[in-house]
């Protein structure tokens, strides 16, 4: 991921000694100048209002009246009044969030792994319709999350729902299945129409990965009468990985952010609940910014952890293999 | 048995086009019936009914919901690429200290979660008098695009050739001129396609815009769709819904449509290449 940073030659015009340094200087000026509107701009929409939540994780604001608050220290965090805990490590629902979002992201992530390969296998193969059947697989990842979220709550309806229709028809289940009310199904649900949201980004990434492979390998394995599925293991996944792991990490860290789809799908109920629904729930339903921008804190920290440690092992990946 | 699996490859083609499909076809069969109807599944359209279409503008302001979100999306896409491009020149072409560490920069911001700058966003918009305007989500909005932006540019960037602009600057010709004159129209192609991304993810956006606006004539389409009841709030009335949802998805699919390749292009530098 950082290798085009870190290694980018930029053309420098080679000429006369005097004149080449000013005309350096003039264009690094340049430089700054044409970066400066972005940074600019940056800092005051992401850099300010995030230093301003951690703020006001320290704080007793509230929404109605942003300016008037006290600094309270970690008090959101963890406090404790009279010999009891409170704070934002002692809710119950806090945690279960934190489980909700952790074990969405594993399952969603594994399985759109899998299914991404297989459908970037079958669009790396040539056969007639193929342009036609990329567009389809991207259409999903075009809708917006709030309509496919709509769309999926109507098709999961427990009483008018086509799914349970179909199901009841196929003789699969007795009875009409309540998908979003039911503690049991209301998480693998959100899972599925996550799946079939973003199952084209991750097969769209491992194709482009496949499509850069040599093609003499294979034939090499086809003369030796290799089976596929042996070439697949042995060769295929093996090149792919560096591709692989960018398209997951890119996945994970989509998935540890999810709002839209749980908020629309399953409204607040706490058996879906995400850390992002449950930090604006407290911040915007309950007014309570400290809480909600203690928990948003603790969701960047997490967050930022992980890109830090995948960029660790980015850079070291890099180390050993200089492109 | 090479019969066979040819046949298990094409129902596997066929099995993932109709996962695919199958939700936007059931909600465009959907928002054709209305009332009773409803309460019956139909896997066919019956007959071709617009009486939701119309209802969807008659019982909110939908068309103004539209024109928002075309605006929001518009001025996001038009900035982002207009600071993007000088940005990614600077990055691409030019060394200087400090360049890789600001790309890095950068690239986190794209990195964090919405949530994360909730409150202290929603404070800056308060402050400068933009809740519940169209302004306010804009800016919002380049924190979503603005990064991806001047990233995906800046691979573009820097995959063409280096004597481009050395004749230029032999002429005597100054930075500026050189973004304008020999960069812009080489860019336009990679332009275009950060511009759809961009352009589709403000008008996919949806935390921001549901927090940041207060009345039903300011919301952007995502918004709108997820606040839409109906008489009671039990009684939600899936055929409007639906045909707002089918609405809102024909003009994004068209554009996947129409602009596959570069959409492809342009997801695939940004994580793969970059």
């Amino acid at each position: 991921m950082t290798s085009a940073v870190a290694q980018g030659d930029v053309p420098v015009p080679r000429r006369v000694r005097g004149r080449r340094s000013s005309l350096t200087r003039s264009r690094v000026r340049a430089a700054w100048l044409f970066i400066a509107p972005s940074l600019i701009i940056l800092a005051l929409i992401a850099g300010w209002p995030l230093a301003r939540t951690i703020w006001f994780s320290f704080t007793d604001a509230d929404l109605n009246n942003l300016s008037d608050y006290e600094f309270i220290g970690f008090e959101n965090y963890l406090a404790n009044y009279d010999g009891e805990w409170l704070g934002l490590l002692t809710d119950p629902d806090w945690w279960r969030s934190v489980w909700n979002t952790v074990w969405f992201t594993l399952v969603s992530v594994s399985i759109e792994t899998v299914l991404g390969i297989v459908v970037a296998l079958i669009l790396n193969a040539a056969f007639p319709g193929r342009g036609l059947m990329r567009a389809i697989i991207l259409i999903p990842w075009a809708i917006p999350t709030v309509v496919s979220a709509r769309m999926w709550n109507w098709m999961l309806h427990d009483q008018f729902g086509v799914i349970n229709d179909m199901l009841l028809r196929l003789g699969l289940i007795a009875a009409p299945i309540t998908w979003t009310a039911n503690p049991d199904t209301a998480l693998w649900t959100v899972v599925m129409v996550d799946v079939w949201k973003t199952t084209p980004f991750m097969a769209l990434l491992i194709l482009a990965a496949l499509q850069m492979l040599p093609g003499d390998i294979y034939e090499a394995a086809r003369v030796d009468g290799v089976h596929p599925v042996r070439v697949f293991f042995r060769v295929t996944l093996p090149l792919i990985r560096p591709a692989l792991i960018v398209a997951i990490v890119f996945r994970a860290l989509d998935a540890l952010r999810v709002f839209d789809l749980i908020y629309v799908l399953t409204a607040n109920s706490r058996d879906t609940m995400s850390m992002s629904v449950y930090a604006r729930q407290q911040l915007v339903d309950f007014q309570e910014v400290g809480l909600g921008s203690a928990a948003s804190t603790l969701i960047f920290l997490i967050i930022a952890l992980l890109v830090v440690i995948t960029l660790a092992a980015g850079r070291v990946r890099l180390g050993e293999d200089p492109r | 048995m090479k019969v066979l699996s040819r046949i298990g490859f094409w129902l596997l083609v066929i099995a993932i086009g109709l996962f695919a499909l199958f939700p936007f076809y059931y909600a465009i069969v959907s928002s054709f019936r209305s009332g009773a109807e409803l309460f019956s599944v139909a896997y066919l359209p019956e007959r071709f009914d617009l009486s939701n279409y119309a209802a969807v503008f008659d019982r909110q302001p939908f068309g103004r919901n539209i024109l928002n979100s075309i605006i929001v999306a518009g001025a996001v896409v038009a900035v982002s690429l207009g600071l993007g491009i000088t940005a990614a020149y600077a990055f691409g072409r030019i060394a200087f200290r400090g360049r890789a560490l600001l790309l890095m920069t950068i690239l986190a911001v794209s990195m964090f979660p919405q949530v994360a700058v909730l409150s202290g966003m929603f404070e800056l918009i308060h402050s400068l008098g933009l809740y519940n305007t169209l302004p306010g989500l804009i800016l919002a909005n380049l924190m979503l695009t603005l990064p991806f932006t001047i990233w995906v540019l800046t691979t573009f960037m820097r995959e063409l050739p280096k004597e481009i602009e050395e004749a230029a600057f032999v002429d005597g010709a100054t930075p500026w001129i050189v973004v304008r004159r020999v960069f812009l129209p080489l860019m336009a192609p990679a332009a275009v396609t950060t511009g759809l991304l961009a352009f589709i993810v403000s008008w996919n956006e949806f935390l921001f815009a549901l927090t940041f606006t207060l009345t039903n004539e300011r919301r952007t389409v995502p918004p709108a769709i997820a606040l839409m009841t109906g008489s009671t709030a039990y009684e939600l009335p899936w055929g409007t819904i639906m045909a707002a949802s089918v609405i809102v998805t024909l003009p994004i699919i068209a554009l996947v449509l129409v602009f596959q390749r570069k959409i492809v292009a342009g997801l695939t530098a940004g994580a793969v290449k970059g």
